[in-house]
């Protein structure tokens, strides 16, 4: 199957999104596109998948022209697509989200979930993705709610496949998982649509890379000969530094201080045991682990968002393991969640807004109960020409925005605050190349200002390239703390993996000194 | 490699019960001991026996001050029970059997030293409870496919005025039969108004209650009062189940009854399994969920909104002609407010059909209840006893239901661009 985007033209209100684009997608290859943050390219998969409508040109399947009035006849079409966003609802099991739209049924309109089953079950063992067929979607972890999308794509007898960022909340493992299934498809005839913001994985698995550049196509590169730089340089549009440089750290006094911490669920169980570690003014920590190793529920009770079951919380000395979210922020707290859609915004809110939401309770944003909009909207104004967030202004809600506009926007309001101590989960998910670079910088020179940083990131090479510490969590344990310069990406991995360390039960700050016990 | 979950299974420390759990066992620890207060305190006040009269002649008599010292006891000492280290998984089961020994005791001691008709308030509390169900079975098929829909209230009452008014001048069920139509075209106005130009669904439902409340309070004056003939329908008699009304007890309760109670089980148990089993139900939820995703998948959003709202509308229809079938005629504001306390139904139910009827069917009883003891001269003040149903109601939610989650898109308007 060949499937060809003619002249595609789609405007927004303020912005023309796709800009007579033309794209050519054959079966059994993988097209591999890269561009900016807003350069158009979830709207153009869009277009192709019948949800937008575009306002110029054309789609062809097999050289015939065709019409998408709605998904429903890019599915018929043969067409597939991996959304962003997940595209699953919470509380239905993983065979209930797979059969949605294409229920088999027996009598009465009654779902045969038996069948339905079976044939999940079956999918998921020829492709290899672990799956039951019977868990509830919510309780599960991205990197596997990511397999359940795949399985629906499967499920239907996709030939064309488009997965859009799809490996922004994958760890390294998953990653290769995920490269093996697009290889295993490619094989059996399927064409991939593969859009990444790592340059190095599109340069790895694709045959064909296209670089989308504020709407238009700016050039295609042949990934046997192209670099990741000379890639970014394309999408950006100059030089871009893939590399974090920073001094070495000037540290101070101690800022955050964890000891004992234990974080358990409603259900009682414990998803984060006995942790203990501490972070100094001016120095990156990073947390490296594997997805669902406690990770999010340690930066949740930091930040208030869930209680501690035992052991203390200290910043500057000062005990909060109770403090509410708010008197934390007020103390000096900067959180940048990892889920960005659902902790980090109101996604029907202004950008100006959103970006008011953690100080519109205070001068200068506020004067008694009066809020001053004008000085929320120049500080807004400049937050987006700082951060480079490309919107047609601020008053655009945000819901509106890219996916790494988005981020750059959550980024934006909390690194623009002065704080003692920043938090930041997964801090450029979903963000493109340029613009990692400037949230890399930002958060190096909080660091340099004196700032205590606590990054935490699945992304190994994130949390390599910008932590003077790194301390590992597995199983709801801190297994290794190790200083930077002492360590390596195969250490640390061998650490994630729960291939070597002891976890440290009751070391707290102080009983050694960092870096020794882990050796 | 170990997937999440399988790690997880190795941190289960043995750490006991999480806040939740602990501050709800202990809430549930006073509330057991404030029963057992009020049942030592007052329902010890009463002496002589009380007969509870059953079904063919038969009765029973209970002695109302020691049930009250036996309950009290039992009851304090699950609270004690409760507080001290909670009651694990037999928590609600536990509930449940205090709060029936508790309504027994209450019953005692109110009829005590007299006697009263036990099996035919227990028959009562369904009656009461079926036009309940139609209306929180309304409200749950559409807030569960993403709109929030408060006028089934006026739905109900548009039921019962149409019913009557078509029902006097063709027959009973051709009115019944017009009074869905009528409704239903109510739910198609607030579907239209809702998805097409997206105006507030409370707005509409609370404009929609306003508009028949007014329109049949008007009629009702000036049309039906003047003119007997337009307003007289034959009361629905029971039929009796066969062979099964012989059952004692349950006989009289479940299986003497009108039409439209057996209609209320059977949609109730219809529903329960569809919403659970078929297309329709799965992309259904799907919708009130997270209609992008549905959206996504070539479920038509919109489509499945405009269905199950206007189905809901027939069926508030068809409910609200039971009041018009129960007393025969219609008159001003003959639903006294039900339909709103069906909305509250829903949320005690948490969406579902059989919690719906569960609900229903609590504060049908209470309904009943509250007419028992205004008749038995308890020396309780009218209007408060006037307050039990929607006391117990608030009880049982807090109770039982704990945290409760509407379907997430329940008012929103989807558009897919
Ligand atoms: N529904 C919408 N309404 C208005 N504008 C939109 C909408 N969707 C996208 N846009 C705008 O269209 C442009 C392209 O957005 P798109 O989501 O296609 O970017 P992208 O290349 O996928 O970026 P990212 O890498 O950040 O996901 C952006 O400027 C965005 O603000
Ligand atoms: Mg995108």
């Amino acid at each position: 199957m060949e499937l060809e985007l003619r002249g595609i033209t789609k405007r927004f209100p303020g912005v023309v999104a796709n800009d007579d684009v033309n794209l050519t997608v054959r079966g059994g290859e993988v097209l591999a596109l890269v561009g900016e943050n807003g350069a158009g390219k979830s709207t153009l998969m869009n277009i192709l998948y019948g949800l937008y409508k575009a306002d110029e040109g054309e789609i062809l399947v097999d050289g015939q022209p065709v019409k998408f009035t709605s998904p429903h006849d890019a599915i018929a079409a043969g067409i597939g697509m991996v959304h962003q966003h997940f595209m699953l609802v919470p509380v239905f099991t993983v065979t209930e989200n797979v059969v949605l739209g294409v229920e088999p049924t027996t009598s009465f309109g009654r779902i045969d979930i038996g069948s339905a089953r079976t044939r999940v079950a079956e999918l998921s063992r020829e492709f290899g993705l672990h799956l039951d067929p019977d868990a509830m979607t919510e309780d599960l972890a991205v990197g596997i709610q990511q397999r359940i999308e795949i399985v629906k794509v499967l499920f239907r007898d996709a030939k064309i496949v488009v997965f859009d960022e799809p490996t922004a909340v994958l760890t390294p493992q998953e990653i290769e998982d995920f490269f093996r299934i697009v290889e295993t498809l490619t094989a059996a005839g399927c064409g991939v649509v593969f859009i990444t913001h790592k340059l190095k994985e599109a340069i790895r698995i694709a045959d064909r890379i296209v670089v989308l550049r504020r709407g238009k196509t700016v050039g295609e590169a042949d990934p046997k000969t192209a670099t990741q730089e000379a890639l970014a340089e394309m999408m950006v549009g100059r030089p871009v530094d893939l590399e974090v440089d920073k001094a070495p750290p000037q540290l101070g006094d101690v800022t955050l201080r964890v000891a004992h911490l234990t974080v358990t669920d409603a259900n009682g169980r414990a998803h984060v045991s006995d942790v203990s570690f501490e972070v100094r003014a001016g120095e990156i920590v990073g947390i490296a682990g594997i997805q669902g190793n406690g990770q999010s529920e340690l930066v949740e009770t930091l930040v208030g968002l869930h209680r501690a079951a035992a052991g203390t919380v200290a910043l500057n000395g000062e005990d909060i393991t109770t403090a509410t979210p708010r008197a934390r922020h007020r103390l000096g707290i900067a959180h940048i969640p990892e889920d960005r859609q659902r902790d980090g915004m109101v996604k029907d809110f202004t950008i100006t807004e959103n970006l008011a939401l953690t100080s519109y309770y205070a001068p200068p944003l506020s004067h008694g109960i009066n809020m001053q909009w004008d000085t929320a909207r120049s500080e807004a104004e400049r937050l987006v020409e700082a951060y480079d967030i490309r919107t047609p202004s601020t008053e655009t809600s945000t819901g509106k925005l890219s996916g790494g506009n988005q981020q750059k926007v959550i980024v934006a309001r909390e690194l623009s605050r002065n704080v003692h101590l920043a938090i930041a989960s997964q801090p450029t998910r979903g963000v493109d190349v340029g613009s990692i670079e400037y949230i890399h910088e930002r958060l190096v020179d909080l660091r340099d200002k004196g700032v205590a940083v606590l990054v935490v990131s699945t992304e190994l090479d994130e949390v390599m390239a910008l932590s003077d510490r790194v301390l590992v969590m597995f199983g709801g344990r801190l297994v290794a703390n190790l200083n930077r310069a002492d360590t390596d990406h195969n250490d640390v991995g061998l650490y994630m993996a729960g291939a070597k360390g002891d976890f440290m039960p009751g070391d707290a700050p102080g009983d050694a000194t960092p870096g020794e016990r882990a050796s | 490699m170990s997937t999440p979950t399988e790690i997880y299974t190795d941190v289960q420390l043995a750490v006991g019960r999480s806040f939740e759990q602990v501050r709800r066992a202990r809430n549930l620890g006073i509330i057991y001991l404030i029963l057992a207060g009020v049942a030592a305190w007052v329902f010890t006040g009463h002496q002589g026996s009380a007969t509870f009269n059953l079904d063919g002649g038969r009765s029973f008599g209970v002695a109302a001050t020691p049930l009250a010292w036996i309950v009290a006891g039992t009851l304090a000492v699950l609270g004690g029970i409760q507080l001290a280290r909670g009651l694990g998984r037999w928590q609600s089961a536990a509930l449940a059997a205090a709060a029936v020994v508790f309504v027994f005791s209450l019953l005692a001691w109110a009829a005590a030293p007299r006697s009263f008709a036990f099996v035919g308030m227990l028959s009562q509390s369904i009656t009461f409870s079926t036009p309940l169900i139609f209306g929180a079975l309304a409200g749950i098929m559409c807030e569960r496919s993403g709109v929030v829909n408060i006028a089934i209230e006026g739905m109900l009452l548009n039921g019962a005025f149409t019913s009557a008014l078509v029902g006097s001048v063709t027959t009973f069920w051709v009115g019944v039969v017009a009074a869905m139509i009528t409704s239903a075209l109510f739910a198609w106005l607030l579907a239209w108004l809702a998805i097409r130009f997206k105006v507030d669904q409370v707005i509409i439902g609370f404009f929609i209650n306003f508009f028949v409340a007014g329109l049949t309070a008007f009629l009702d004056n000036r049309v039906l009062s003047s003119n007997p003939g337009y307003n007289g329908v034959d009361t629905l008699k029971p039929l009796k189940v066969p062979l099964l009304h012989k059952i004692p007890i349950l006989g009289p309760v479940l299986f003497t009854q009108t039409i439209f109670v057996y209609t209320a089980f059977a949609l109730v148990a219809f529903l329960a399994w569809a919403f659970r089993s078929t297309r329709w139900g799965l992309r259904t939820r799907a919708v009130g969920e997270h209609p992008k995703a549905a959206d996504t998948l070539g479920v038509n959003v919109n489509r499945m909104r405009y269905r199950n709202v206007i189905a809901a509308g027939a069926i508030a229809g068809f409910g609200g002609s039971w009041f018009t079938a129960n007393v025969g005629r219609f008159r001003e504001d003959i639903t006294d407010g039900r339909g709103f306390i069906a909305l509250a139904v829903v949320i005690v139910g948490r969406w579902s059909p059989v919690g719906a009827l569960s609900g229903a069917l609590v504060f049908g009883f209470f309904d009943a209840l509250k007419d028992k003891l205004g008749f038995l001269k308890t020396g309780i003040p009218g209007e408060f006893i006037g307050m039990t149903p929607y006391i117990a109601t608030i009880v049982v939610v807090a109770g039982f239901a704990g945290r409760t989650r509407a379907p997430k898109a329940s008012g929103q308007p989807y558009e897919s661009q």
